[in-house]
């Protein structure tokens, strides 16, 4: 997985409540054996009705062609489990989205796919609305180490992030690898375990 | 004496490997759910890190999302769908986890198998890459879905790294009216919390009309706490659950089971445990549940109106609503029972069980005697959840009532709750669907989907609009 430390990039605003993942990713875009390429379904219904105004989807726009960030609402990533979500995400080059609140499942998968996931209250999240509205001129500088986002008018939010998650992130770490140096706790577990529930274990 | 612990308190203290001083756990995992869609790139992660399955004898594999619904001795006509139904068979073989392949008789979807089974077991921890692996929560499982990165982290270590989730009780007052089910129950609740209520949360289903509910039911109920944002939801095992498991296949054997059942009866909340959120409805008040827009939030009562944006004060929840309604068509006002429908879909992990389809052919049956049957320009299809669902369904003759009154009986898979084979709606087109998801898409591109229980997709079926399933049980 690729480190995240800082990220300084175009904002792009996507003001909707409840993106689910068939949003993000329809499930015919699911029948892949590969991880890489999912980047062509991002967003693929939704970006044919445009920005609801008669121009493009946000995404498509000419100022929003780097966004690298995604200034999203509630409940963003809802439904399915489908880590094809954050895939495409990342293959569409989102590296981080900032919104009022991220659905469980979604927001353990895009933490292991390198993307940062930033909860602000609705207040914050309407400024930086506003902010990634200006286009192009209107880049973020992440910061994960210090917990801040810089806007556009250099001023600051501080977001709280899951020290867990911060340090994976930070590192790039994989953490089967380091659960694999556990192995010895999960011997021991299971010894205890199927002295005491023999019948999980074929009994 | 011991501080007094929820149900989700135990089996999460049970499984405990290693606590880190974040409040991080390494918590172990009992059973794993494998299916065609979300295991490829995991099998692949292992395979280039030179890793093993560390438990396969713990891990049980079925292809269900990609599976056609028709003959099946053809094989697999699209190639993509062919390829992942194809690549879950070798990597299985290559890795020693046992298959449930698409021409075995207890072929289904992962959350019918599971259970039927007897895979599913009170104080388990049980994961499969899929959001709906919350019904196993019905048996007093700590049941969720993950990620693929997840998935190749538990075949490779049996463990996760998670953080305890918060408890949520849900208490259900009452007795299920005539005509009303667990999925209406389960409706019911979502229109209330919202779609993200649970977010964070492991939800605890509670109350006499819970405990009143058949595995079936419950299992309904439990299915859909992810569509109000719990991860998982919850049951505490009883009598109910112990009758239903005993006997099947992948129990504990003779001995062991009173063992089991001893262990499993601990399991319950401890009286006076404390939850971080309680909320209580009674079901007395529920109607047969119908929704209306593309978040299955969107829900009301089927004697109910199509909701008018123009009533909205907030913004944003104004722009919400005329964008569902623009997606559904639908216009402020109508009555949800005129709403006139093209395709019926009855199965799913939500409702592919026998009682839902002896449901929906006691409905049919009563049509058939009033000289009724499919409403002209309407297909509807019933798919069974698994292979031994339709046996049993064929063995009690259901199969012949429905065919007889005009719908089309397949074979078992996901179909079309998420449209990953071949069934599959139009644009435009309007289906009853007895399944869990309304989402835009999401049985089709264009497709519009009003989820509603078994008998409500059959009395649809039958009138050709969404209509109150009371009118058919006299």
């Amino acid at each position: 997985m690729e480190k995240f430390t800082t990220l300084t990039a175009v904002a792009a605003p996507l003001p909707m409540d409840n993106v689910d993942t068939d949003k993000i990713i329809p499930a015919r875009y699911l029948k892949t054996i590969k991880r890489t390429g999912l980047g062509a379904g991002l967003f693929s219904d939704i970006r044919k009705d445009g920005d609801g105004k008669g121009g493009p989807f946000v995404l498509d726009q000419p100022a929003y062609k780097n966004a690298k960030i995604l200034i999203v609402g509630d409940n963003f990533g809802c439904g399915s489990s489908r880590e094809h979500a954050a895939w495409a995400l990342l293959d569409g080059g989102i590296r981080c989205v900032i919104g009022e609140s991220f659905s469980d499942i979604f927001f353990s998968n895009a933490g292991k796919n390198g993307i940062l996931l930033i909860q602000l209250p609705p207040e914050e999240i309407e400024k930086l609305m506003d902010d990634a509205s200006r286009g192009a001129n209107a880049t973020l500088t992440i910061d994960l180490e210090a917990q801040t986002i810089r806007g556009p008018d250099g001023g600051t939010i501080h977001f709280e992030v899951d020290p867990w998650k911060k340090h994976c992130l930070l590192n790039g770490l994989d953490d089967i690898g380091l659960t694999l140096q556990k192995a010895p706790s999960i011997d021991r577990f299971e010894g205890g375990q199927k002295a005491q529930q023999p019948w999980l274990y074929g009994a | 004496m011991a501080r007094p612990r929820t149900l989700f308190e135990k089996i999460w203290d049970n499984h405990v490997v290693e606590r880190q001083d974040d409040g991080t756990c390494l918590i172990y995992i009992d059973r794993h759910l494998v299916h065609e869609v979300t295991s490829p790139q995991a099998f692949e992660g292992l395979r280039l890190s030179g890793r093993k399955v560390r438990r396969p004898e713990a891990t049980l594999a079925v292809p269900d999302h990609n599976v056609p619904t028709s003959d099946r001795s053809k094989g697999i006509e699209d190639e993509e769908s062919r390829i992942q139904v194809e690549t879950l068979s070798s990597n299985c073989a290559e890795f020693g986890v046992p298959l449930i392949d698409m021409n075995d008789v207890r072929q289904g979807i992962v959350h019918i198998i599971g259970p039927e089974q007897g895979l599913t077991q009170p104080g388990m921890t049980i994961v499969c890459g899929d959001s709906h692996t919350s019904t196993h929560g019905a048996f007093g499982a700590l049941a969720f879905g993950i990620g693929t990165s997840e998935v190749e982290h538990v075949l490779a270590t049996q463990t996760l790294i998670q953080r305890p989730a918060k408890n949520m009780r849900i208490a259900v007052d009452g007795a299920l009216p005539h005509g009303i089910t667990a999925k209406d129950l389960v409706l019911a609740i979502i229109g209330k919390i919202g779609t993200a209520g649970g977010t964070g949360h492991v939800i605890e289903y509670a109350g006499p009309a819970v405990r009143g509910l058949s595995m079936e039911g419950r299992m309904t109920v439990c299915n859909m706490s992810i569509e109000g944002g719990a991860r998982a939801g919850l049951i505490a095992p009883d009598q109910t659950t112990f009758d239903y498991l005993k006997g099947r296949p992948m129990v504990p054997k003779a001995g062991a089971w009173e063992q089991a059942v001893a262990f499993w009866k601990s399991l319950p909340s401890d009286e006076g445990a404390a939850y971080d959120k309680e909320v209580t409805l009674s079901v007395s008040e529920i109607e047969p549940q119908v929704t209306w827009g593309t978040s299955p939030e969107d829900v009301l009562p089927i004697s109910g109106v199509v909701p008018d944006p123009a009533a909205i004060a907030d913004e944003g929840q104004r722009q919400g609503v005329e964008r569902s309604l623009k997606y559904m068509g639908l216009t402020p006002g109508t009555r949800l029972q005129d709403v006139a429908i093209d395709k019926v879909f009855i199965g799913s992990c939500t409702n592919g069980r026998i009682e839902d389809l002896r449901a929906v052919a006691a409905i049919a049956q009563k049509a058939l005697a009033g000289g009724r049957k499919v409403a002209e320009g309407v297909y509807a299809m019933v798919v069974p959840g698994s292979g031994l669902v339709k046996e049993q369904a064929e063995a009690e003759g259901l199969d012949r009532i429905l065919v007889e009154a005009g719908f089309d009986w397949r074979e078992p898979g996901c179909s079309m709750c998420l449209a990953m084979n071949a069934d599959k709606l139009k644009p435009g087109e309007r289906c009853a669907s007895t399944s869990n998801r309304n989402f835009e898409g999401r049985q089709g591109p264009g497709g519009r989907t009003h989820l509603v229980s078994p008998g409500m997709a059959a009395a649809a079926a039958l009138t050709g609009r969404l209509a109150d399933v009371r009118e058919f049980l006299g």
